[in-house]
């Protein structure tokens, strides 16, 4: 750790001293082609001036201001963060697919592009739903291109111009009416009923010939099943919409039940979530999305297709939505995933669901009287609890409980979402806990309720053992600073006339 | 669950004994009640897949896998898009680090400083490269940002078309067009920038173009301004060592890949989409953006500096349908990486590594060039991408190549610009091995001499 | 929390002080104590015309964002461009230094059918400690 008590003042561009570096570039010893013209180069470029040392201790120093899988308990609501096999980045790095150019021909890249189909097809038959599309860069853009077939799909039947309107849960994530809004839709919130599934009065209520897709999220954000989703799904296709899933929760059902099964026509996947890639701070994440054979036509290009003589290569689909990436997708990440498929099987997966299933309701029963429990229902992979009593009774918000969970060690879960709940906590322990992490967590979680009782204090000034304090973050957006300056020059003497 | 009641998989701990604790504490008997609430219908589908494999032979059947792709050794003149750089052996050293790679986004700012602070050095370097004031902390590729951010000129300008220059990777162009379809924008495909008309939001055009050749941004960026359009600059951030920033020629907005600084090409992906942008357009960016701030009181102690994510309004999780974008998870991991290469290389290292690249490609076009039926194709000033005629069919030649085991440039004779007919796309990086270049030589003049 | 008699005020939480032909828009404690820490104010051009109910403007906090609806039909005169650098005047002087815009009301009887204080304050719901 550093003696610097300020890390954050000073940025790699503060240090170093000019003419240091931290790698060599080789000097072109032929003979100098001419420059373009000086109206087209740059002036010199403001960059850290770092050894090699001075810039790798900087940057490990910042890694130990961090929190991953790795350095304890994460179980961060909707995130799936479960422990990340190592063999799956090993495999990622081989220097024969990492090594590759995207517009290698494909009679060069055969081992890639079998991977690829393969991963295709579990995805297929895992979500019963066989047209699978791999290249969308992460959840959120696997549901723009879901609701972008629905739109081709639309247009291609002549129905497009009637069906304006798209339908979301009001227990939805943010991403879902966001994405039917850059597809072209209105969106529409159903409420959800008291028992947290989509209110079936609601939606027949609102279910015109005008709606073009319902998206719901399965498992929903309580971390509860939806309830009558198959009859939910024949009434929309009576009105002639088709339904969206948003799998982000597939962790919980993985091997027990199938989005093409329960009537889904399009859902998307987060390999990173579900598939256990690793999620570097923010991504990089991977959103396939997994379609009817009907809507096969408009997956986003590329798909990898087989030739007659078993060779593989890359095509558009007919009708497609188009390209998401300027090439073929998270590739990268599509072979993580497949790795971890491949290692656990189908036997792997459902103890999988099974486990985090029973670690979310372990941690519900452990938790039961020491926070409110909105919905009372069983849960399934995620549990969501609300701070609304200590709110009421001790003037500590979710907020301050979650921060308060940094003291003992644990990251805190998701906090105020979703939305439909008050001083939300949204708890995903995932199968990789062990029995007692997940007991020491619910134990840490319990003194901080007694806290709130004894000591509100402690918890409004919490964290204290953590690299850094609360910021203010009101100040951040008021007055915002946004990138590095250089330090203000000192003054020229004026020159006195 | 597993014969023994041993823990299922490596990955899971619970073994049989902690389950039967954890069970008899629920009141029940088996997790399958957990399931109670799934259609009995419809529950535990038969499903196919391949067996599970142990590490090791997992790794054996990637690694057989990994043989049947032949193109990562090969010498490969293939750029278009994707291209090969030196990269520093501490990048792919730091990034590994495990609280950086298995962290999420950092909604908890104070166990998170370590992403949130590295997100920062990120938008400080991409402002420098661009020469734009404000940068988000990084998109999922180059066009989807390119995307993003004609449609951030449609919602400022309120007009429903969008102007391409050519010439523009199509990938980029695809992307543009599959972003338009949903937000119901006009795509117009453009050969010169005085084609642009009042109905358009912005005018998009690619440093180094498509084919390689440097443009001078600043007319393009006239022109777009002339036309009240916004001018977006797709530039290639390892060019923007030796080429004039973006920002300082007048464009408003700046999109670029960053993945080829941040490590090997990986068949396309993982991406990074930089997206850079004047001040006044902070509050119509997409994706996150990361802000300095100091801590709270702190009794007895000065505030330190922190770094949070800022302008969340913004955001899909508070606008909902009124986002600038759905976006959400993106690419930190790359952005790392990405930052990590250029502050190692420096200011001297990253210009003199773009002046290596410069002079590697335009000696090899030179030899090239030379040959008895070769001929580059005269564009001007460029960078690294040259157009190569030889005395052959582009196809043809590609695949003479092919079978001495050399990737040859792209072939872009299908191209509408005069420029690429009967043309291959060749490209030559600081990191092309000079044997390779070579060897590339040596093949072109026996196919010559044959022809 | 306060609410100014002399004011009206909206179901969507803004008050409207009426003087003569002229009223000052701006919203309440209620209000700013919901959204919390305010960061960004997006005020409308002097000079634009706004209807009952239309949104003449956006505010940001640090957790939330909301259309601000002008309670009346009228022409704006004046704008607080105060709160372009000091957004926090909203949530330390909501009736005063935050105001928001000064509108030429085109029919000051609009008026008469907003809430005045009484029974905005009853509409609200009740307040938890902290």
């Amino acid at each position: 750790m550093s003696h610097d008590g300020d890390v954050g003042a000073r940025l790699a561009f503060d240090r170093g001293a000019p003419g240091r570096r931290a790698v060599d570039v080789a000097r072109w010893e032929g003979t100098p082609a001419a420059l373009p013209p000086p109206g087209l180069l740059r002036d010199a470029v403001r960059l850290p001036e770092l050894s090699q040392g001075e810039l790798v201790r900087y940057y490990t120093e910042l890694s130990g201001r961090n929190f991953g899988v790795d350095s304890g308990t994460y179980p961060l609501g909707s995130c799936t963060m479960k422990y990340n096999p190592k063999v799956d980045d090993l495999v990622a790095s081989l220097p024969a697919f990492a090594e590759a150019h995207p517009l290698a021909p494909a009679a060069t890249m055969q081992g890639t592009l079998r991977t690829l189909a393969e991963l295709a097809a579990m995805l297929g038959e895992l979500t019963g739903l066989p047209a699978v599309g791999l290249a969308p860069a992460a959840g959120a853009q696997g549901e723009l291109a879901g609701m972008l077939m629905v739109r081709r799909a639309l247009e291609r039947r002549g129905d497009l111009a009637g069906r304006r309107r798209v339908l979301v849960p009001d227990s939805a994530h943010g991403t879902n009416p966001a994405t039917a809004a850059m597809a072209g839709f209105e969106v529409t919130e159903v409420p959800s009923g008291p028992d947290g599934s989509i209110d079936q009065q609601a939606l027949a209520r609102t279910l015109d010939g005008d709606v073009a897709a319902l998206m719901v999220t399965v498992p929903n954000t309580l971390g509860l099943w939806e309830r009558g989703i198959e009859a939910v799904a024949a009434r929309v296709h009576e009105a002639g919409a088709l339904l969206y899933g948003d799998g982000a929760n597939l962790n919980a059902i993985l091997g027990r039940v199938r989005f093409g099964d329960l009537g889904f026509d399009v859902v998307h996947l987060n390999l990173h979530k579900t598939f256990s890639t690793p999620h570097g701070g923010g991504g990089p994440g991977a959103g396939p999305v997994c379609a009817t054979p009907a809507l096969a036509p408009f997956l986003p290009a590329p798909v990898v297709t087989e030739d007659a003589d078993g060779s593989l290569r890359l095509v558009r689909p007919e009708h497609s939505i188009g390209q998401l990436q300027q090439f073929h997708g998270s590739i990268g990440v599509l072979l993580r995933a497949h790795a971890y498929i491949r290692s656990l099987g189908i036997e792997g997966l459902r103890a999988v669901s099974a486990n985090a299933v029973l670690n979310a309701n372990y941690l519900r029963a452990l938790l039961e009287g020491s926070y409110a429990l909105p919905y009372q229902r069983r849960a399934l992979h995620e549990v969501v609890f609300s701070g609304s009593p200590q709110r009421r009774e001790h003037g500590v918000r979710t907020y301050d409980i979650a921060k308060r969970l940094i003291d003992y060690g644990f990251h805190p879960p998701t906090v105020y979402f979703p939305l439909i709940v008050e001083e939300a906590l949204m708890i995903e322990p995932t199968e990789t806990e062990s029995r007692e992490s997940i007991e020491a967590f619910a134990a840490a979680l319990r003194a901080i309720a007694e806290e709130a009782e004894r000591d509100p204090d402690l918890l409004h000034a919490a964290p204290r053992h953590a690299p850094i304090g609360r910021l203010d973050e009101a100040g951040a957006a008021r007055r915002p600073v946004l990138r590095w300056q250089p330090p203000a020059q000192p003054a020229e003497p004026r020159d006195e006339r | 669950m597993t014969a023994g009641g041993g823990a299922p998989t490596p990955y899971i701990p619970n073994t049989d004994a902690d389950r039967a604790l954890m069970l008899a504490r629920l009141g029940i008997d088996s997790i399958e009640t957990l399931f109670d609430d799934l259609p009995a219908a419809l529950r535990d589908p038969a499903i196919a897949l391949p067996p599970a494999l142990a590490e090791a032979e997992l790794m054996r059947l990637l690694a057989r896998r990994g043989a049947q792709n032949a193109a990562g050794e090969r010498p490969s003149f293939l750029g278009a898009g994707a291209y090969r750089r030196s990269i520093p052996a501490i990048t792919a050293h730091l990034v590994s680090r495990s609280e950086f790679a298995t962290s999420y986004t950092p909604y908890q700012p104070e166990i998170s400083q370590g992403t949130l602070q590295a997100a920062f050095e990120y938008q400080s370097v991409v402002c420098e490269l661009t020469g734009m004031e404000v940068s988000n902390t990084g998109m999922y590729d180059v066009a989807s940002a390119t995307a993003e951010a004609c449609l951030l000129a449609a919602r400022v300008t309120g007009r429903r078309a969008l102007a391409l220059l050519e010439p523009l990777h199509p990938g980029t162009a695809d992307v543009v067009r599959t972003y338009a379809f949903g937000a119901g924008l006009r795509v117009d495909t453009l050969s010169a920038p005085q084609a642009m008309t009042a109905e358009h939001a912005c005018l998009v055009a690619q440093q180094p173009d498509f084919l390689g050749a440097i443009r001078d941004l600043e007319s393009v960026a006239g022109a777009a301004h002339d036309a009240g359009a916004l001018c977006i600059a797709v530039a290639d951030p390892f060019a923007l060592g030796l080429l004039r920033a973006p920002g300082d020629a007048g464009a408003d907005l700046v999109t670029g890949e960053g993945r080829d600084l941040a490590g090997p090409p990986g068949f396309g992906g993982p991406s990074l989409g930089i997206f850079a942008a004047r001040e006044r357009f902070l509050r119509q960016l997409p994706g996150r953006i990361v802000g300095r701030t100091r801590e709270l009181a702190r009794e007895g102690h000065e505030p330190r500096t922190g770094y949070v994510l800022t302008l969340q309004a913004r955001e899909q999780f508070i606008r909902r349908e009124r986002a600038t974008s759905n976006f959400s998870t993106g690419q930190a991991l790359l952005a790392l990486a990405f930052t990590i290469s250029v502050q190692a290389l420096g200011p001297q290292g990253l210009r003199r590594a773009a002046e290596l690249c410069y002079q590697r490609a335009h000696d090899a076009a030179a030899r090239i060039g030379a040959l008895p039926g070769f001929a580059i194709v005269e564009r001007g000033p460029w960078f690294q991408e040259f157009l190569v005629r030889g005395p052959l069919p582009p196809a043809e030649l590609a695949r003479r190549l092919a079978a001495r085991e050399i990737t040859a440039g792209l072939d872009v004779s299908a191209r509408p610009e005069p420029e690429a007919r009967d043309a291959l796309l060749f490209c030559v990086t600081e990191a092309t091995a000079p044997e390779h270049v070579d060897a590339l030589v040596a093949a072109m003049g026996t196919i010559g001499a044959r022809s | 929390m306060e609410f100014p008699p002399q004011l009206r005020y909206t179901t969507s939480d803004e008050w409207l002080h009426v003087q003569g032909r002229e009223g000052v828009v701006g919203i309440t404690d209620h209000a700013q104590d919901q959204l919390g820490d305010i960061v960004f104010v997006e005020l409308p051009e002097i000079g634009r015309q706004v209807k009952r109910g239309e949104a003449f403007g956006v505010i940001e906090s640090v957790k939330a964002v909301c259309d601000l609806h002008t309670p009346v039909d009228g022409e704006v005169i004046a704008r607080n461009d105060a709160l372009t650098d000091a957004p926090e005047l909203v949530n330390r002087s909501p009736y005063a230094d935050g105001w928001m815009i000064r509108l030429r009301l085109s029919d000051p009887a609009q008026a008469t059918e907003l809430r005045d204080a009484a029974a905005y304050q009853a509409a609200l719901p009740a307040a938890p400690a902290h």
